[in-house]
This record gives structure tokens, sequence and C-alpha cells, in this order.
């Protein structure tokens, strides 16, 4: 696991590749109070960034920002060599940039099945025809049960999203996200509150999906992050505190100080994860 | 993942049988049809009609709040511009009365793509505010505006001739127009919520920031679902100027607005033959009480309150929730 980690690190500090999601400057105020301060945040094309960092660092803000969901209030952002700022969120995900939720994000009422489908039915624009019969739809059936498959969920299809468990809601997320075919994907703790047993399957699918793709994500379990994240960055109070492989942050006196608190049982625990 | 958890899967949706009804939908329209066609031989036409003209009228208004959760509190602008427009055109242009409705709804429907506009911008409470303010003004303008004569609203409007050649004059030949055109309106809603679009718009109602992120601008989809929803509530309001031959300031007024929050929270949000059997329900009380005078509204008062503590989903609610069946 920590092989494949550090080769992929080590092709892309060498690689002068230009960023795929570059910030300059972000910055959100909340009637004065600075939820995500002057950050500077660089993902580089096929890689998984782990954005870390305590409760109320402003990692979901960061992701509010970076997919439009709120206005900054100062810095730009830049996507595939495009200045985004101004852009509107249903736009972002137009280019290619879909984000989950930290809290899990289905269409409870619909089917499983429709969840996926509502991703694959974007290819045919708006859907604007309210005097259509879902009949076109139906020409999605056979791939949206080929990603159901993929994540394990073919034998809920037919089931609605809201009855499902809460682990395998996220593997919907996460098979919905990946029906928009994105080329970049943000993901806000997809193993936030899960099994044991769940963590290792979300993990799983998270790597082989990353595949040809781009990934940001929140993530809490350290071990997640050293087994997927080729670079990441440390968030506190809004501020960067790192960047880089986990080998070298996880070693930052500062970062093992912010992140766990000066325990210094803790922090080895940090520097041995 | 975790299976343990004795977790069995989730029992399947009921699947579609034909034009995207259920089996039980199915059997429910096949008896309200049933219901439409032998009524009139047993109970008064004019009743009838204005049972279906509010009928259709809480289907339009249950298409925002049922399917995208947006309650408007100013329908009421919809169907009294829509019985105004219409009246009008009979009236003073002599339009026949097929056009006459069709302009009321299409009238109505540009209201509402000018209301619409305004009001998507807010969401819950401020949404329904905004909708009311709006509806408001509406009213002030109907009060001052002279095609529509003030207190005394346009009077004697002319039934006319369908197509030129059914005598509307015949009570049974117009609850025919009138039976059509809510069966048509009904079947419409059922359509535009079953469609590519309607799979969008539920998605909207059940997480908007999720169907933003797969790319759906929401306001757009409110909007049209808005246009559509005043459309339709013209359309009702115009059928029943034609019904009565009058349309006056009742049906601008935000009482009426508030009705058909009543007679589609009391026949059941969401559900297709909810808003039907409320407005059914309240018309009939209104038309067999009337004797009570001012306790209707009382009644009418205490039935909301009911619906709100006892039977949160309404009267057509409760008995798929106790059939285990969507209706
Ligand atoms: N809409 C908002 N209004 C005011 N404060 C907010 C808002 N959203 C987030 N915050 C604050 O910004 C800080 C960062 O929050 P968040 O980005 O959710 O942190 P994280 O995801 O890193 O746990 C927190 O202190 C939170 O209270
Ligand atoms: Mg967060």
């Amino acid at each position: 696991m920590s092989n494949t980690t550090t080769e992929r690190t080590a092709g892309i500090s060498s690689g002068q590749q230009p960023a795929l999601l570059e910030t300059r400057g972000l910055t959100k105020e909340f009637r004065g109070f600075v939820a995500v301060s002057d950050v500077n945040l660089s993902v580089q094309p096929g890689t998984i960034h782990g954005l870390i960092g305590p409760n109320g660092a402003g990692k979901t803000t960061c992701f509010n920002l970076l997919t439009k969901f709120l206005q900054p209030t100062r810095g730009t952002i830049h996507y595939n060599g495009r200045n985004i700022t101004r852009m509107a969120p249903a736009d972002i995900a137009r280019l290619g940039l879909i984000r989950s939720f930290q809290i899990s994000a289905v269409f409870a009422s619909q089917t499983v099945l429709e969840n996926v489908r509502l991703a694959l039915q974007r290819e045919r624009g708006a859907s604007f025809d309210f005097w259509r019969s879902e009949a076109p739809l139906r020409a999605y059936n056979e791939r949206a049960m080929a990603l159901l498959e993929d994540v394990g969920l073919a034998e809920y299809a037919t089931a609605t999203a809201g009855s499902l468990p809460y682990g395998r809601k996220r593997a919907l997320e996460i098979a919905t996200t990946l029906a928009m075919d994105p080329k970049m994907m943000l993901l806000d703790e997809p193993t936030a509150g899960m099994t044991h047993a769940d963590v290792d399957h979300i993990v799983e699918l998270v790597k082989r999906v990353a595949q040809g793709r781009t990934v940001l994500m929140v993530e809490h379990n350290l071990k997640v992050v050293e087994g997927l994240c080729d670079t990441i960055t440390v968030l506190t109070r809004g501020r960067v505190l790192a960047e880089g492989p986990y080998a070298e942050v996880s070693r930052n006196p500062e970062v093992i100080a912010a992140y766990l608190g000066t325990d210094p049982e803790q922090s080895g625990a940090m520097a041995h994860a | 993942m975790a299976d343990g958890s004795g977790f069995s899967p989730a029992p399947a949706a009921a699947k579609d049988v034909l034009f995207g009804f259920t089996l039980a939908q199915l059997l429910a329209f096949g008896l309200m049809v049933a219901f439409v066609v032998i009524s009139p031989f047993i109970l008064y036409p004019v009743f009838l009609m204005n049972v279906l003209c509010f009928a259709l009228f809480a289907c339009a208004f249950n298409l925002l709040i049922g399917y995208l959760g947006l309650l408007s509190f100013g329908h009421a602008a919809f169907f009294g511009m829509g019985g105004y427009i219409c009246g009008h055109l009979a009236k003073v242009l002599g339009l026949p009365p097929e056009l006459a409705i069709i302009a009321g709804g299409l009238v109505a429907a540009a209201l509402g793509a000018g209301m619409g506009w305004l009001a998507i911008r807010r969401t819950g409470i401020y949404f329904a505010m905004v909708t009311l303010a709006l509806a408001q003004m509406v009213y002030f303008f109907c009060l001052q505006a002279p095609f529509t004569h003030g207190e005394d609203g346009i009077q004697s409007i002319p039934r006319g001739k369908l197509l030129g050649f059914f005598d509307l004059s015949n009570d049974f030949t117009l609850y025919w127009l009138v039976a059509g055109i809510f069966l048509a309106g009904f079947l419409m809603i059922h359509r535009i919520v079953h469609s590519p679009f309607g799979q969008v718009m539920k998605a909207i109602r059940e997480n908007e920031p999720r169907a933003i992120s797969l790319g759906y601008r929401a306001d757009d989809y409110k909007l049209i679902a808005f246009i559509l929803s005043a459309g339709l509530a013209g359309v009702a309001g115009a059928t029943k100027s034609i019904v009565f031959g009058i349309a006056t300031l009742n049906d601008v007024h935000w009482n009426m607005s508030g009705e058909v929050v009543l007679m589609t929270l009391l026949g059941g949000l969401g559900t297709v033959f909810g808003p039907v059997v409320g407005a059914a329900v309240i018309i009939t009380m209104q038309n067999y009480l009337a004797e009570f005078g001012a306790w209707v509204t009382v009644m009418q008062g205490g039935i909301f309150v009911i619906c709100v503590l006892a039977f949160r989903r309404g009267i057509i609610g409760e008995i798929a929730n106790f059939l285990r069946v969507r209706l």
C-alpha cells in the first residue's frame, strides 16, 4: 500500500504538470469570522489529494468554495486552466468537477437505479421535456445497472434509496458521482460514521475509481489517508499549515501539535500511523 | 459492507403498469373516472363542475408543493386572473369558450413566469411570503383595473357554444367539457411528474444541493414547474368563470390561496389523488353546510387543525399508508 503511494508521489514531484485545480489567496469570511484564510491549494492531475485538519478547520467550507456553493470573499479558483471563480455551481459540475457531501446525499424517495440514472441523464442535456414519458430514460438502465454492480448495489436497484443502510448510501453516492464520468471528484469525508468493514470497502472503491481521475478528499481516518493519498494538505483554523507527501507531513512537529494536540502519546501515534 | 446487521433487501418500489401509474393508482384512476362519468346523473351538475374546477386547481397547486416542496401562498392570483381574462374575452370580445379558457390559462402562466421568477430566489417560508405579497399586488390590481369591474366583478359571462356547435347553456353539455378539461389537466400533471423533467424535479425536492452538484440548475426547473402550475390553475379559474358566468374578487383573494392549501393538505400532499378528494370534501362542506353561514369557516379551521395534528398524510395519504401502496 505504502509502496504505490511513494511511487505515485515520486512521479509527481519530478513531473512539471500544470495543476488541475489551483486556488490563490482563497478566503471566506462569515460576518467577520474568517473560516478559510488565504489558501493556496494546488491539485495535480491524476493524483489523490487529501485535505485534513481538525473539526472546524474549514475543509467543508473549502469544498463549498471550490464547487461554488459559496462565493469566496477573496481569491481565485482555476480549474483545468480556466478561471471558475464566478461560475454557478451547476455549471461547475458540467465541467466535470463533481462533489459529494459530508452528510450522505441521495435522492431518498427515488429508487437506487433512478438515483444513478439522474446522473447519466445529464448526457441528454437539461431534461426540460415535461411532456415526454420516461421511456427515453430506460436507455440508461443498462449502464446504471453496471455502475451499481461496480459498487455492489445491483440487488438493491429497485429499492428506494432512503431505505438503504448508511454505508450503502455512501456507495450509492459514489456510483452516482461516477455516472457523471467526472474528471475530478471532491469527496467530503466519504468514510465518516462507517463501520470498519464499510471503511475498507469504500477505500478499495475510491482507489479503484480514482484510476484516470483526480480526487480531492477530506478524511479524518489517518490510516485511510496514508493508504490512499499521494499528497496531503493540512488545514487549521482556515490556514494551510503544511503540504506534501503523507510521510513528510506526518513528521512535521507543527502538524502533530495542531492536529492531535500536545499529547505526546497521540503525537507519536500520528508519526507511526 | 456490513451485512450482519440483519438488513434484508429493502422492499422494491411498486412497478409502473401503464402510463406511469402503478396498479393501485390505475384502480384509483378507474374509480375516479367512473365517478366523474356517473355522478352527473345522480348529483347536481353545477355543483360537480365546481368540484372539478377546484380539483384541478388543487392538483396544479400540488405540482409545486408535492413534487418540488415549494409552498405557494399566492395561487389565487392565477386562479382569479384566469377567470377574469376568460370572462372578459368571452363577454366583451365574444370569444368562443374554448379559446377564452385557453387564453385565461396562458395569461395566468405568463403571470406565473413573472411571479415565479421573483419568488424562486427564496426558499421555505420566505418563498410562501413572497408569493403571498405578489398575489396581494395582483389582488389590488384587480380591484382597480377597469376591465374587472371592481367589487361587482364581471357578470353574466356567456357560456357560448363549444367549437361553435355544442350549446353550453345546457348544464349537461357543459359538464362533459368541464370533465374533459379536468381529466386532461389531471393526466397532464401526471405526465409532468413522470417525465424526464419530473425525475429532476423530484431530485430537487429530495436534495437540492445534490441535484445542483450533478449539473442541474435547480432554479430553471422550479420556474418551469411554477409556470406550468400557474397555467393550470388559470385554466381551472377560467373554466369556473364559464360555469358560473361570473368572475369576482373572491377568486383572487388570499382566502382562495389558503383554501387550496387546505384542500391539498386535507387530501394528502404529494399524492396523486389527494388534491381531488380534498377539493371534493371542502366544496361539499361549503355547499351543504352553507346554511350554517360563518360556521363553515370555523369548521374548516377545525379540520385544518385536526389534519395538522392527527392526519398529517391527509385522507388519501393515510389510506395509501394503511394499504402500503402509492396513491
Ligand atoms: N454558513 C456559515 N456561516 C457561519 N459560519 C460558518 C458557516 N459554515 C461554516 N462556518 C464556520 O466555519 C468554520 C469551518 O467550518 P467547516 O468548513 O465546516 O469545517 P470542517 O469541515 O473543517 O470541519 C467553522 O467554525 C464553522 O462554524
Ligand atoms: Mg466538514
